[in-house]
Protein backbone atom coordinates (compact mmCIF):
# COMPACT_ATOMS: atom_id res chain seq x y z
CA UNK A 1 0.00 0.00 0.00
CA UNK A 2 1.29 3.46 -0.87
CA UNK A 3 2.11 5.65 2.09
CA UNK A 4 1.80 9.42 1.94
CA UNK A 5 4.60 10.94 4.00
CA UNK A 6 6.33 14.25 4.53
CA UNK A 7 9.59 14.22 2.57
CA UNK A 8 11.61 14.47 5.80
CA UNK A 9 10.07 11.30 7.21
CA UNK A 10 10.24 9.42 3.90
CA UNK A 11 13.97 10.02 3.60
CA UNK A 12 14.62 9.26 7.27
CA UNK A 13 12.81 5.94 7.11
CA UNK A 14 13.88 4.69 3.70
CA UNK A 15 17.32 6.14 2.92
CA UNK A 16 19.47 4.53 5.60
CA UNK A 17 23.25 4.94 5.99
CA UNK A 18 25.13 2.61 3.64
CA UNK A 19 22.21 1.83 1.33
CA UNK A 20 22.18 2.11 -2.47
CA UNK A 21 20.05 4.89 -3.93
CA UNK A 22 19.06 5.25 -7.58
CA UNK A 23 17.74 8.73 -8.38
CA UNK A 24 16.57 8.93 -11.97
CA UNK A 25 15.14 11.61 -14.25
CA UNK A 26 16.98 12.26 -17.52
CA UNK A 27 17.51 16.05 -17.48
CA UNK A 28 13.76 16.30 -16.80
CA UNK A 29 12.13 15.62 -13.38
CA UNK A 30 15.38 15.21 -11.44
CA UNK A 31 14.42 14.65 -7.77
CA UNK A 32 16.43 17.54 -6.33
CA UNK A 33 14.21 18.14 -3.27
CA UNK A 34 14.81 14.55 -2.15
CA UNK A 35 18.56 14.90 -2.74
CA UNK A 36 18.61 18.09 -0.65
CA UNK A 37 16.77 16.29 2.16
CA UNK A 38 19.37 13.48 2.20
CA UNK A 39 22.07 16.14 2.55
CA UNK A 40 20.17 17.93 5.33
CA UNK A 41 19.89 14.67 7.27
CA UNK A 42 23.60 13.99 6.64
CA UNK A 43 22.99 10.37 5.60
CA UNK A 44 26.36 8.88 4.69
CA UNK A 45 28.15 5.93 3.07
CA UNK A 46 25.61 5.81 0.25
CA UNK A 47 26.07 4.11 -3.11
CA UNK A 48 24.61 6.64 -5.55
CA UNK A 49 23.30 5.37 -8.88
CA UNK A 50 22.33 7.71 -11.71
CA UNK A 51 23.00 7.90 -15.46
CA UNK A 52 23.88 11.60 -15.32
CA UNK A 53 24.98 12.61 -11.78
CA UNK A 54 23.97 16.23 -12.48
CA UNK A 55 23.87 18.88 -9.73
CA UNK A 56 21.88 16.58 -7.40
CA UNK A 57 24.79 14.12 -7.02
CA UNK A 58 27.47 16.82 -7.29
CA UNK A 59 25.97 18.27 -4.09
CA UNK A 60 25.70 14.88 -2.37
CA UNK A 61 29.29 13.97 -3.29
CA UNK A 62 30.67 17.34 -2.21
CA UNK A 63 28.86 17.10 1.14
CA UNK A 64 30.44 13.70 1.79
CA UNK A 65 27.29 11.54 1.60
CA UNK A 66 28.60 9.08 -1.02
CA UNK A 67 31.07 6.20 -0.75
CA UNK A 68 30.44 5.01 -4.29
CA UNK A 69 29.08 6.43 -7.55
CA UNK A 70 27.61 4.34 -10.39
CA UNK A 71 27.18 6.54 -13.48
CA UNK A 72 27.52 6.96 -17.24
CA UNK A 73 28.00 10.70 -17.95
CA UNK A 74 29.32 13.05 -15.29
CA UNK A 75 29.17 16.55 -16.72
CA UNK A 76 27.12 19.71 -16.23
CA UNK A 77 25.02 19.48 -19.42
CA UNK A 78 25.95 22.17 -21.93
CA UNK A 79 28.07 23.98 -19.31
CA UNK A 80 31.12 21.82 -18.55
CA UNK A 81 32.39 20.02 -15.47
CA UNK A 82 30.69 18.80 -12.33
CA UNK A 83 33.48 20.11 -10.12
CA UNK A 84 32.60 18.23 -6.92
CA UNK A 85 32.53 14.92 -8.82
CA UNK A 86 35.84 15.80 -10.47
CA UNK A 87 37.44 16.82 -7.18
CA UNK A 88 36.36 13.54 -5.58
CA UNK A 89 37.67 11.53 -8.53
CA UNK A 90 40.91 13.46 -9.09
CA UNK A 91 41.85 14.44 -5.52
CA UNK A 92 39.72 12.38 -3.12
CA UNK A 93 37.90 15.50 -1.84
CA UNK A 94 36.16 15.32 0.63
CA UNK A 95 37.13 11.63 0.77
CA UNK A 96 38.13 8.76 -1.53
CA UNK A 97 35.24 7.15 -3.35
CA UNK A 98 34.70 4.11 -5.50
CA UNK A 99 33.55 4.77 -9.07
CA UNK A 100 31.71 2.25 -11.24
CA UNK A 101 31.56 3.64 -14.74
CA UNK A 102 29.25 2.68 -17.57
CA UNK A 103 27.98 4.10 -20.86
CA UNK A 104 24.31 5.14 -21.14
CA UNK A 105 23.36 1.95 -22.99
CA UNK A 106 24.81 -0.13 -20.14
CA UNK A 107 23.02 1.83 -17.41
CA UNK A 108 19.69 1.79 -19.28
CA UNK A 109 19.95 -1.96 -19.83
CA UNK A 110 20.94 -2.63 -16.20
CA UNK A 111 17.80 -0.82 -15.00
CA UNK A 112 15.60 -2.58 -17.54
CA UNK A 113 17.01 -5.96 -16.46
CA UNK A 114 16.34 -5.11 -12.83
CA UNK A 115 12.77 -4.14 -13.68
CA UNK A 116 12.31 -7.41 -15.57
CA UNK A 117 13.59 -9.53 -12.69
CA UNK A 118 16.65 -10.63 -14.67
CA UNK A 119 20.04 -11.22 -13.00
CA UNK A 120 21.80 -9.48 -15.86
CA UNK A 121 21.26 -7.51 -19.04
CA UNK A 122 22.57 -8.57 -22.42
CA UNK A 123 23.09 -6.22 -25.33
CA UNK A 124 25.78 -5.22 -27.85
CA UNK A 125 27.53 -2.30 -26.13
CA UNK A 126 31.14 -1.37 -25.30
CA UNK A 127 32.67 -3.27 -28.22
CA UNK A 128 36.32 -2.33 -28.70
CA UNK A 129 36.30 0.22 -25.87
CA UNK A 130 38.47 0.19 -22.73
CA UNK A 131 35.47 0.10 -20.37
CA UNK A 132 35.64 -3.68 -19.80
CA UNK A 133 39.25 -3.16 -18.54
CA UNK A 134 38.19 -0.69 -15.85
CA UNK A 135 34.77 -2.11 -14.93
CA UNK A 136 34.95 -5.87 -14.21
CA UNK A 137 31.14 -6.05 -14.31
CA UNK A 138 31.22 -5.63 -18.10
CA UNK A 139 31.66 -9.15 -19.50
CA UNK A 140 30.94 -11.06 -22.68
CA UNK A 141 29.05 -14.27 -23.43
CA UNK A 142 28.26 -16.18 -26.57
CA UNK A 143 24.70 -16.27 -27.91
CA UNK A 144 23.69 -19.99 -27.78
CA UNK A 145 21.69 -19.64 -31.00
CA UNK A 146 23.88 -17.56 -33.30
CA UNK A 147 27.31 -17.73 -31.67
CA UNK A 148 27.49 -13.95 -31.65
CA UNK A 149 29.41 -12.39 -28.77
CA UNK A 150 27.09 -10.37 -26.50
CA UNK A 151 27.83 -7.91 -23.71
CA UNK A 152 26.46 -8.71 -20.24
CA UNK A 153 26.31 -6.60 -17.10
CA UNK A 154 24.55 -7.31 -13.80
CA UNK A 155 21.07 -5.83 -13.29
CA UNK A 156 20.73 -2.75 -11.10
CA UNK A 157 18.83 -3.68 -7.92
CA UNK A 158 19.04 -0.55 -5.77
CA UNK A 159 17.75 -0.56 -2.19
CA UNK A 160 15.79 2.62 -2.92
CA UNK A 161 14.71 4.38 -6.11
CA UNK A 162 13.73 8.04 -5.95
CA UNK A 163 11.98 9.81 -8.80
CA UNK A 164 10.01 13.02 -9.23
CA UNK A 165 6.71 13.16 -11.16
CA UNK A 166 4.13 15.77 -12.05
CA UNK A 167 1.19 14.23 -10.18
CA UNK A 168 -0.08 11.47 -7.94
CA UNK A 169 -3.71 10.79 -7.11
CA UNK A 170 -4.87 10.06 -3.55
CA UNK A 171 -4.36 6.34 -4.09
CA UNK A 172 -0.74 6.89 -5.15
CA UNK A 173 -1.00 6.32 -8.90
CA UNK A 174 1.85 8.22 -10.53
CA UNK A 175 1.22 10.36 -13.59
CA UNK A 176 4.11 11.68 -15.67
CA UNK A 177 4.52 13.26 -19.07
CA UNK A 178 7.45 14.54 -21.14
CA UNK A 179 10.91 12.94 -21.12
CA UNK A 180 10.69 9.85 -18.90
CA UNK A 181 14.31 8.65 -18.99
CA UNK A 182 14.73 5.42 -17.06
CA UNK A 183 12.46 6.40 -14.17
CA UNK A 184 9.91 3.62 -14.44
CA UNK A 185 12.70 1.05 -14.80
CA UNK A 186 14.50 2.41 -11.71
CA UNK A 187 11.31 2.19 -9.60
CA UNK A 188 10.54 -1.36 -10.73
CA UNK A 189 14.17 -2.48 -10.24
CA UNK A 190 14.40 -1.14 -6.68
CA UNK A 191 13.47 -2.88 -3.43
CA UNK A 192 11.49 0.22 -2.37
CA UNK A 193 10.57 3.50 -4.01
CA UNK A 194 9.92 7.11 -3.10
CA UNK A 195 8.10 9.33 -5.59
CA UNK A 196 8.03 13.08 -5.00
CA UNK A 197 5.34 14.95 -6.96
CA UNK A 198 4.45 18.50 -7.87
CA UNK A 199 0.90 17.96 -6.66
CA UNK A 200 -1.43 15.37 -5.20
CA UNK A 201 -4.84 15.46 -6.88
CA UNK A 202 -8.17 13.66 -6.45
CA UNK A 203 -7.75 11.83 -9.72
CA UNK A 204 -5.15 11.90 -12.48
CA UNK A 205 -5.99 12.11 -16.16
CA UNK A 206 -6.72 8.49 -17.02
CA UNK A 207 -7.49 9.05 -20.69
CA UNK A 208 -5.07 7.02 -22.82
CA UNK A 209 -3.77 5.24 -19.71
CA UNK A 210 -2.06 8.33 -18.35
CA UNK A 211 -0.75 6.59 -15.23
CA UNK A 212 2.90 5.67 -15.68
CA UNK A 213 3.36 3.74 -12.42
CA UNK A 214 0.28 2.28 -10.66
CA UNK A 215 -0.08 2.63 -6.89
CA UNK A 216 0.78 -0.99 -6.07
CA UNK A 217 4.28 -0.49 -7.47
CA UNK A 218 5.00 2.62 -5.36
CA UNK A 219 5.91 2.61 -1.65
CA UNK A 220 5.93 6.27 -0.70
CA UNK A 221 4.53 9.45 -2.24
CA UNK A 222 5.59 12.91 -1.00
CA UNK A 223 4.33 16.26 -2.17
CA UNK A 224 7.32 18.43 -3.16
CA UNK A 225 6.30 21.41 -5.28
CA UNK A 226 9.15 22.73 -7.47
CA UNK A 227 10.98 19.62 -6.28
CA UNK A 228 12.86 19.14 -9.55
CA UNK A 229 14.48 22.61 -9.54
CA UNK A 230 16.90 23.47 -11.22
CA UNK A 231 15.71 20.68 -13.52
CA UNK A 232 12.13 21.02 -14.72
CA UNK A 233 8.64 19.56 -14.65
CA UNK A 234 6.93 19.70 -18.05
CA UNK A 235 3.65 21.58 -17.75
CA UNK A 236 4.69 23.17 -14.44
CA UNK A 237 7.99 25.03 -14.88
CA UNK A 238 11.02 25.29 -17.17
CA UNK A 239 14.58 24.16 -16.61
CA UNK A 240 16.69 26.88 -15.00
CA UNK A 241 19.56 26.94 -17.48
CA UNK A 242 20.68 30.05 -15.58
CA UNK A 243 21.20 28.07 -12.36
CA UNK A 244 23.06 25.29 -14.20
CA UNK A 245 25.44 27.97 -15.51
CA UNK A 246 25.75 29.58 -12.05
CA UNK A 247 26.51 26.17 -10.50
CA UNK A 248 29.86 26.14 -12.28
CA UNK A 249 30.99 29.20 -10.27
CA UNK A 250 29.49 28.03 -6.99
CA UNK A 251 31.00 24.56 -7.10
CA UNK A 252 34.45 25.15 -8.61
CA UNK A 253 36.34 25.50 -5.30
CA UNK A 254 35.54 23.18 -2.38
CA UNK A 255 35.62 25.92 0.27
CA UNK A 256 33.24 28.19 -1.59
CA UNK A 257 30.92 25.25 -2.35
CA UNK A 258 30.87 24.23 1.31
CA UNK A 259 30.15 27.75 2.49
CA UNK A 260 27.40 28.14 -0.14
CA UNK A 261 25.78 24.84 0.84
CA UNK A 262 25.87 25.74 4.56
CA UNK A 263 24.47 29.19 3.87
CA UNK A 264 21.70 28.21 1.45
CA UNK A 265 20.79 24.54 1.66
CA UNK A 266 21.64 23.67 5.28
CA UNK A 267 20.43 26.93 6.83
CA UNK A 268 17.06 26.87 5.06
CA UNK A 269 14.00 25.44 6.79
CA UNK A 270 12.93 23.34 3.81
CA UNK A 271 13.31 23.09 0.02
CA UNK A 272 10.81 25.91 -0.69
CA UNK A 273 12.65 28.22 1.70
CA UNK A 274 15.97 27.26 0.03
CA UNK A 275 14.51 28.19 -3.38
CA UNK A 276 13.13 31.47 -2.04
CA UNK A 277 16.57 32.38 -0.71
CA UNK A 278 18.20 31.46 -4.03
CA UNK A 279 15.73 33.70 -5.81
CA UNK A 280 16.34 36.55 -3.38
CA UNK A 281 20.09 36.40 -4.01
CA UNK A 282 19.90 36.24 -7.81
CA UNK A 283 20.62 32.53 -8.41
CA UNK A 284 17.36 31.93 -10.30
CA UNK B 1 43.50 38.87 -44.76
CA UNK B 2 40.45 40.68 -46.15
CA UNK B 3 37.73 42.18 -43.99
CA UNK B 4 35.42 39.29 -44.80
CA UNK B 5 38.00 36.73 -43.57
CA UNK B 6 37.90 38.34 -40.16
CA UNK B 7 34.14 38.39 -40.13
CA UNK B 8 33.86 34.82 -38.79
CA UNK B 9 35.75 32.82 -36.19
CA UNK B 10 37.51 29.45 -36.77
CA UNK B 11 34.85 27.86 -34.55
CA UNK B 12 32.07 29.30 -36.70
CA UNK B 13 33.77 27.94 -39.83
CA UNK B 14 33.99 24.52 -38.17
CA UNK B 15 30.32 24.44 -37.20
CA UNK B 16 29.18 25.65 -40.63
CA UNK B 17 31.39 23.09 -42.43
CA UNK B 18 29.98 20.33 -40.19
CA UNK B 19 26.38 21.38 -40.72
CA UNK B 20 26.80 21.09 -44.51
CA UNK B 21 27.72 17.41 -44.16
CA UNK B 22 24.24 16.53 -42.92
CA UNK B 23 22.04 15.43 -45.78
CA UNK B 24 18.63 17.10 -46.30
CA UNK B 25 16.79 13.93 -45.24
CA UNK B 26 19.36 12.75 -42.68
CA UNK B 27 18.38 10.99 -39.45
CA UNK B 28 20.92 12.21 -36.92
CA UNK B 29 21.68 11.29 -33.31
CA UNK B 30 23.10 14.47 -31.81
CA UNK B 31 25.65 15.00 -29.04
CA UNK B 32 25.44 18.18 -26.97
CA UNK B 33 27.62 21.23 -27.65
CA UNK B 34 28.97 21.99 -31.11
CA UNK B 35 27.30 19.00 -32.85
CA UNK B 36 23.96 20.26 -31.58
CA UNK B 37 24.72 23.74 -32.90
CA UNK B 38 25.71 22.35 -36.30
CA UNK B 39 22.61 20.15 -36.58
CA UNK B 40 20.29 23.01 -35.62
CA UNK B 41 22.01 25.20 -38.20
CA UNK B 42 21.53 22.52 -40.89
CA UNK B 43 17.82 22.25 -40.10
CA UNK B 44 17.44 26.02 -40.44
CA UNK B 45 19.35 26.15 -43.75
CA UNK B 46 19.61 23.29 -46.26
CA UNK B 47 17.98 20.48 -44.29
CA UNK B 48 14.55 21.54 -43.04
CA UNK B 49 13.38 17.91 -43.04
CA UNK B 50 16.32 16.75 -40.88
CA UNK B 51 15.26 14.19 -38.27
CA UNK B 52 16.98 15.25 -35.08
CA UNK B 53 17.31 12.75 -32.27
CA UNK B 54 18.66 13.41 -28.78
CA UNK B 55 19.49 10.62 -26.36
CA UNK B 56 16.93 11.81 -23.81
CA UNK B 57 14.36 10.04 -25.99
CA UNK B 58 13.20 12.86 -28.27
CA UNK B 59 12.59 11.60 -31.83
CA UNK B 60 12.27 14.09 -34.68
CA UNK B 61 12.47 17.15 -32.50
CA UNK B 62 12.31 20.66 -33.99
CA UNK B 63 13.64 23.12 -31.41
CA UNK B 64 13.18 26.81 -32.19
CA UNK B 65 15.93 27.82 -29.74
CA UNK B 66 19.22 26.00 -29.13
CA UNK B 67 18.91 23.52 -26.24
CA UNK B 68 21.53 23.80 -23.46
CA UNK B 69 21.14 20.14 -22.45
CA UNK B 70 20.09 17.05 -24.39
CA UNK B 71 16.77 17.06 -22.51
CA UNK B 72 15.65 20.70 -22.49
CA UNK B 73 11.88 21.29 -22.40
CA UNK B 74 12.19 22.79 -25.89
CA UNK B 75 13.19 19.34 -27.21
CA UNK B 76 10.37 17.38 -25.60
CA UNK B 77 7.71 19.94 -26.54
CA UNK B 78 8.66 19.91 -30.20
CA UNK B 79 9.32 16.15 -30.59
CA UNK B 80 7.22 13.88 -32.80
CA UNK B 81 7.67 11.08 -30.31
CA UNK B 82 9.07 10.67 -26.81
CA UNK B 83 10.52 7.31 -25.85
CA UNK B 84 12.21 6.01 -22.70
CA UNK B 85 16.00 5.90 -22.54
CA UNK B 86 16.15 2.06 -22.61
CA UNK B 87 13.96 2.12 -25.74
CA UNK B 88 16.11 4.86 -27.29
CA UNK B 89 19.32 2.88 -26.95
CA UNK B 90 17.96 -0.61 -27.60
CA UNK B 91 15.35 -0.27 -30.34
CA UNK B 92 16.25 2.89 -32.19
CA UNK B 93 20.04 2.98 -31.85
CA UNK B 94 21.14 -0.67 -31.45
CA UNK B 95 18.34 -1.69 -33.81
CA UNK B 96 20.11 0.19 -36.59
CA UNK B 97 17.49 2.83 -37.37
CA UNK B 98 19.72 5.89 -37.18
CA UNK B 99 21.83 6.97 -40.11
CA UNK B 100 24.26 9.53 -38.73
CA UNK B 101 25.89 9.91 -35.32
CA UNK B 102 27.26 13.36 -34.56
CA UNK B 103 29.86 13.51 -31.78
CA UNK B 104 32.47 15.67 -30.12
CA UNK B 105 35.43 14.42 -28.03
CA UNK B 106 38.46 15.58 -26.03
CA UNK B 107 41.00 13.46 -27.95
CA UNK B 108 41.10 11.70 -31.31
CA UNK B 109 43.76 9.42 -32.82
CA UNK B 110 44.74 8.76 -36.45
CA UNK B 111 42.01 6.13 -36.83
CA UNK B 112 39.25 8.37 -35.53
CA UNK B 113 38.98 6.61 -32.16
CA UNK B 114 37.77 8.99 -29.44
CA UNK B 115 38.43 9.74 -25.78
CA UNK B 116 35.93 11.63 -23.65
CA UNK B 117 36.71 9.88 -20.34
CA UNK B 118 40.01 11.03 -18.79
CA UNK B 119 43.18 12.96 -19.57
CA UNK B 120 46.03 10.99 -18.02
CA UNK B 121 45.76 7.69 -16.17
CA UNK B 122 42.24 6.33 -15.67
CA UNK B 123 42.65 5.79 -11.91
CA UNK B 124 44.62 9.00 -11.24
CA UNK B 125 43.83 11.35 -14.12
CA UNK B 126 45.01 14.90 -14.65
CA UNK B 127 41.46 15.73 -15.76
CA UNK B 128 38.35 13.69 -15.16
CA UNK B 129 36.10 14.31 -18.20
CA UNK B 130 32.34 13.57 -18.22
CA UNK B 131 32.74 10.08 -19.73
CA UNK B 132 30.98 7.99 -22.33
CA UNK B 133 27.32 8.97 -22.25
CA UNK B 134 25.86 7.58 -25.45
CA UNK B 135 29.02 7.90 -27.55
CA UNK B 136 30.33 4.28 -27.76
CA UNK B 137 27.02 2.90 -28.99
CA UNK B 138 26.25 5.90 -31.22
CA UNK B 139 29.56 5.26 -33.02
CA UNK B 140 28.88 1.51 -33.20
CA UNK B 141 25.32 1.49 -34.52
CA UNK B 142 24.78 4.64 -36.59
CA UNK B 143 25.55 3.96 -40.24
CA UNK B 144 28.17 6.72 -40.22
CA UNK B 145 29.71 9.04 -37.67
CA UNK B 146 30.71 12.69 -37.98
CA UNK B 147 33.15 14.04 -35.40
CA UNK B 148 33.56 17.68 -34.52
CA UNK B 149 36.53 18.94 -32.45
CA UNK B 150 39.26 21.56 -32.42
CA UNK B 151 42.58 20.51 -33.91
CA UNK B 152 45.74 20.96 -31.85
CA UNK B 153 48.49 18.67 -30.52
CA UNK B 154 46.58 18.07 -27.27
CA UNK B 155 43.41 16.90 -29.06
CA UNK B 156 44.97 15.15 -32.09
CA UNK B 157 47.13 12.64 -30.23
CA UNK B 158 49.44 9.75 -31.12
CA UNK B 159 47.79 7.56 -28.48
CA UNK B 160 44.48 8.12 -26.67
CA UNK B 161 44.63 8.27 -22.87
CA UNK B 162 41.46 6.13 -22.90
CA UNK B 163 39.47 4.41 -25.66
CA UNK B 164 35.93 5.62 -24.97
CA UNK B 165 34.57 5.25 -28.49
CA UNK B 166 35.78 3.13 -31.39
CA UNK B 167 36.36 4.72 -34.78
CA UNK B 168 38.39 2.60 -37.22
CA UNK B 169 40.09 0.86 -34.23
CA UNK B 170 43.57 -0.17 -35.53
CA UNK B 171 42.71 0.50 -39.16
CA UNK B 172 42.46 -2.00 -42.01
CA UNK B 173 39.67 -4.51 -41.33
CA UNK B 174 39.95 -4.28 -37.52
CA UNK B 175 36.69 -2.39 -37.05
CA UNK B 176 34.80 -4.96 -39.13
CA UNK B 177 36.25 -7.74 -36.95
CA UNK B 178 34.50 -6.19 -33.95
CA UNK B 179 31.18 -7.00 -35.66
CA UNK B 180 29.78 -3.52 -35.20
CA UNK B 181 27.38 -2.71 -38.02
CA UNK B 182 28.11 1.00 -38.60
CA UNK B 183 30.78 2.19 -41.00
CA UNK B 184 32.50 4.39 -38.43
CA UNK B 185 33.75 7.96 -38.79
CA UNK B 186 33.26 9.35 -42.29
CA UNK B 187 34.50 12.88 -41.58
CA UNK B 188 36.27 14.76 -38.80
CA UNK B 189 35.53 18.46 -38.96
CA UNK B 190 37.94 20.78 -37.16
CA UNK B 191 38.66 24.50 -36.90
CA UNK B 192 41.38 24.00 -39.57
CA UNK B 193 39.79 21.68 -42.11
CA UNK B 194 38.18 18.28 -42.71
CA UNK B 195 39.77 14.83 -42.42
CA UNK B 196 38.35 11.66 -43.95
CA UNK B 197 39.43 8.05 -43.45
CA UNK B 198 41.40 6.36 -46.24
CA UNK B 199 39.22 3.67 -47.83
CA UNK B 200 41.90 0.96 -47.37
CA UNK B 201 43.88 1.78 -44.24
CA UNK B 202 41.16 3.67 -42.35
CA UNK B 203 43.70 6.34 -41.39
CA UNK B 204 42.46 9.93 -41.35
CA UNK B 205 43.64 12.03 -44.31
CA UNK B 206 43.38 15.81 -44.50
CA UNK B 207 41.08 16.46 -47.48
CA UNK B 208 39.80 20.02 -46.92
CA UNK B 209 41.37 23.18 -45.54
CA UNK B 210 39.34 26.15 -44.36
CA UNK B 211 40.12 29.51 -46.03
CA UNK B 212 43.32 31.09 -44.76
CA UNK B 213 44.63 27.90 -43.08
CA UNK B 214 47.95 26.45 -44.29
CA UNK B 215 48.80 22.76 -44.66
CA UNK B 216 51.74 23.40 -42.33
CA UNK B 217 49.38 24.67 -39.62
CA UNK B 218 47.29 21.49 -39.90
CA UNK B 219 50.41 19.29 -39.75
CA UNK B 220 51.80 21.17 -36.75
CA UNK B 221 48.48 20.83 -34.97
CA UNK B 222 48.55 17.05 -35.25
CA UNK B 223 50.70 14.82 -33.01
CA UNK B 224 51.01 12.03 -35.56
CA UNK B 225 52.54 12.50 -39.07
CA UNK B 226 49.41 13.77 -40.80
CA UNK B 227 48.59 12.38 -44.25
CA UNK B 228 47.46 15.02 -46.73
CA UNK B 229 45.32 14.37 -49.82
CA UNK B 230 46.93 15.05 -53.19
CA UNK B 231 44.11 17.40 -54.09
CA UNK B 232 43.19 19.55 -51.13
CA UNK B 233 39.84 21.28 -51.37
CA UNK B 234 39.32 24.73 -49.87
CA UNK B 235 36.14 24.91 -47.78
CA UNK B 236 33.61 27.47 -48.94
CA UNK B 237 33.40 30.34 -46.47
CA UNK B 238 30.27 30.67 -44.34
CA UNK B 239 27.56 32.61 -46.16
CA UNK B 240 26.00 35.64 -44.53
CA UNK B 241 22.83 33.60 -44.02
CA UNK B 242 24.69 30.74 -42.34
CA UNK B 243 26.50 33.14 -40.04
CA UNK B 244 23.36 35.07 -39.15
CA UNK B 245 21.47 31.89 -38.26
CA UNK B 246 24.42 30.40 -36.39
CA UNK B 247 24.76 33.53 -34.26
CA UNK B 248 21.07 33.46 -33.45
CA UNK B 249 21.45 29.96 -32.01
CA UNK B 250 21.89 30.73 -28.33
CA UNK B 251 20.53 28.64 -25.45
CA UNK B 252 17.74 30.36 -23.59
CA UNK B 253 18.24 31.53 -20.02
CA UNK B 254 14.54 32.28 -19.79
CA UNK B 255 12.57 30.15 -17.39
CA UNK B 256 9.21 30.74 -15.74
CA UNK B 257 10.40 29.07 -12.53
CA UNK B 258 11.42 32.34 -10.87
CA UNK B 259 7.80 33.53 -11.02
CA UNK B 260 6.65 30.37 -9.25
CA UNK B 261 9.15 30.47 -6.38
CA UNK B 262 7.73 32.43 -3.43
CA UNK B 263 9.72 35.29 -1.95
CA UNK B 264 11.16 34.80 1.54
CA UNK B 265 8.73 37.46 2.82
CA UNK B 266 5.77 35.36 1.61
CA UNK B 267 6.99 32.43 3.66
CA UNK B 268 7.05 34.27 6.98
Amino acid sequence: MTEFLELTEAIQRHVTPGCSVAAEGFTHLIPHAAGAEIIRQDIRHLTLIRMTPDIIFDQLIGMGCADKLVFSWGGNPGVGSLFRLRDAYENGVPHDMEFEEHAHAGMANAYAAGAAGMPCAFFKGYRGTQYPEVNPKIRFIQCPFTGEELTVIPAHRPDVAIIHAQRADRQGNIWMTGILGAQKEAVLAAKRSIVTVEEIVDSVDESSGGTVVPRWAVDVVCEAPLGAFPSYAEGFYDRSNFFYQKWGEVSREYDRFREWMENYLMASEDFTHYLARLKEDGYV
Amino acid sequence: MSDFDQAYSPEEMMVVAASRLLEPDDVVFIGIGLPSKAANLARKTHAPELSMIYESGTLDTKPTVLPLSIGDPELSRTAKALVSVPEMFNYWLQGGWIRTGFLGAAQIDRFGNLNSTVIGDYRKPKVRLPGAGGAPEIASFCHRTLVLLRQNPRTFVEKLDFMTTVGMLDGGGSRKDLKVPGNGPQAVITDLGILEPDAESGELVLTHLHPGVSVEAAIESTSWPLKVAEKLVETVEPSEEELAILRSLVPTEKSNVAELIPSTADLE
